[in-house]
């Protein structure tokens, strides 16, 4: 077990996982040695730190890893309460923060990856989810600047991260975000004015292009 | 607190459910049970929630928590006696770690097992099986995977205890015994007999009956 302080991140550059727990850490002002992997090759330091899945992000912790993007960001809030605090401080607003991120978790990458790996029939039917995701999120959202309320939070760094795959969604599946859940897309717009996202997120051109490369390698017109 | 003040929307057979009850009970919380038809959700279930409309819901003080570890986490943090998580912020990680792990990697296969049969049954079985020897591991020099109490972790997988006899009995395979794992099969004992648990359990009878019919309509649908 690597005994060396401090703080490393085994990551791969446009996952929107590792990019929560970047994200994260720029709100908190935390300094951390960034790894990038080769998923074709993963490094015996990720098959050790996450013998289960196999998987980045990867929150190396004076030695101790910590696995799941979601876990990584409350550990990131727990092990450092000193910090800007992401979730609020009462318990059933806690329970919403946490209720929504899994939401975004469980519906977000699944219906945006089928956007642009199926075709026909089945992508109009991702589209039409898809649509109804945001403005499920819209909805909850409101017309608050961020869903943490005032201050960017838990919610926002588990959604923002997908901002960057919005043109590439777009494209694909042909519909607008802007048009769907305006709100959503002024949120996002506010979000990449934030430096921790500046930082962290990459412009949305190279991630098409990463899509395009990937549909490619799977043989996906 | 008086029992109005929480309130529990489930069904008598959701695993679900019964996290949330084991949880109100390691802090001895009253409450007030209302059992729902899921055939005929109630206004106030689709009210309380309407993004997924199912049980569990936690209502306290008229306000809804939906999701059973969400529920289950925002019991431990507004009571703060008989902690269900450990203090330290990564034995918590560790905790929510294979606690997500029981739901999303060992959980399918163990229903791909019990709703298949022939090769697809087989392949289930060896998937879940190397599933079940990682959590065996974790168990090492521990009663619960919490410790010497009940935690998080135990009761995320707590509807293993009574549900693995049931598949057993009605597919006749061996999933958790002595010989297989030591560990996994004393945890069960220990779990189903411990006070939060032994009388909230549902009916063996009728759970039998309903998993045995679960089992037929999946295996006819095949045919």
């Amino acid at each position: 077990m690597e005994s060396h302080k401090g703080v490393t991140l085994l990551d791969f550059w446009v996952s929107p996982f590792g990019q929560r727990a970047r994200i994260a850490m720029a709100e908190k002002g935390i300094e951390f040695e960034y790894k990038e992997e080769n998923l074709a090759q993963k490094s015996e330091l990720l098959l050790k730190m996450n013998p289960v899945h196999k998987k980045i992000p990867v929150l190396v912790h004076d030695g101790k890893p910590v696995c799941e993007s979601l876990i990584i960001v409350q550990y990131i809030e727990e092990a450092w309460p000193e910090k800007t605090p992401l979730l609020p401080s009462d318990p059933y607003q806690r329970a919403q923060a946490r209720f929504w991120a899994d939401f975004v978790d469980k519906k977000v990458y699944d219906c945006g990856t089928r956007l642009w790996k199926t075709k026909g029939e089945e992508k109009e039917a991702a589209k039409k989810e898809f649509i109804e995701i945001l403005q499920i999120l819209e909805s909850e959202l409101g017309d608050r600047k961020y869903f943490g309320g005032e201050t960017f939070g838990y919610v926002d760094v588990a959604f923002v991260p997908f901002t960057a795959w919005f043109h590439s969604y777009e494209t694909e599946a042909g519909f607008s975000v802007e048009e769907s859940a305006p709100k959503i897309s002024t949120w996002a717009k506010r979000c990449g004015e934030r430096e921790s996202v500046k930082k962290h997120l990459y412009e949305k051109e190279k991630v098409y292009e990463f899509v395009c490369m990937l549909k490619k390698r799977l043989g996906i017109e | 607190m008086e029992a109005e003040e929480m309130e529990l929307f489930g069904i008598w057979s959701s695993p679900y459910v019964l996290r949330v009850i084991w949880a109100l009970n390691i802090k001895k919380i009253k409450y007030k049970y209302i059992e729902e038809d899921l055939n005929n959700k109630s206004n106030l279930l689709l009210h309380y929630n309407p993004v997924y409309k199912k049980v569990p819901v936690l209502v306290y003080k008229g306000k809804p928590i939906c999701e059973s570890m969400i529920i289950v986490e925002f019991i431990e943090e507004t009571w703060k006696n008989d902690s269900i998580f450990p203090k330290d912020p990564y034995e918590k990680a560790k905790a929510r770690f294979l606690a997500k792990f029981v739901e999303d990697k060992l959980s399918p296969p163990m229903w791909r097992f019990f709703t298949t049969k022939g090769k697809d049954q087989e392949e289930a079985y060896e998937s879940f099986t190397d599933y079940l020897a990682i959590l065996e591991r974790e168990l090492e020099g521990k009663e619960f995977f919490g410790g010497e109490n009940i935690g998080f972790v135990d009761i995320l997988l707590g509807c293993m205890s009574y549900v693995v006899p049931i598949y057993e009995e009605i597919t006749d395979f061996e999933i958790i015994t002595k010989e297989k794992f030591p560990l996994l099969h004393a945890w069960m004992q220990a779990f189903l007999s411990s006070d939060i648990v032994r009388d909230n359990l549902p009916p063996r009878d009728e759970l039998l009956y309903r998993y045995r019919k679960i089992r037929e309509a999946f295996l006819s649908k095949d045919n």
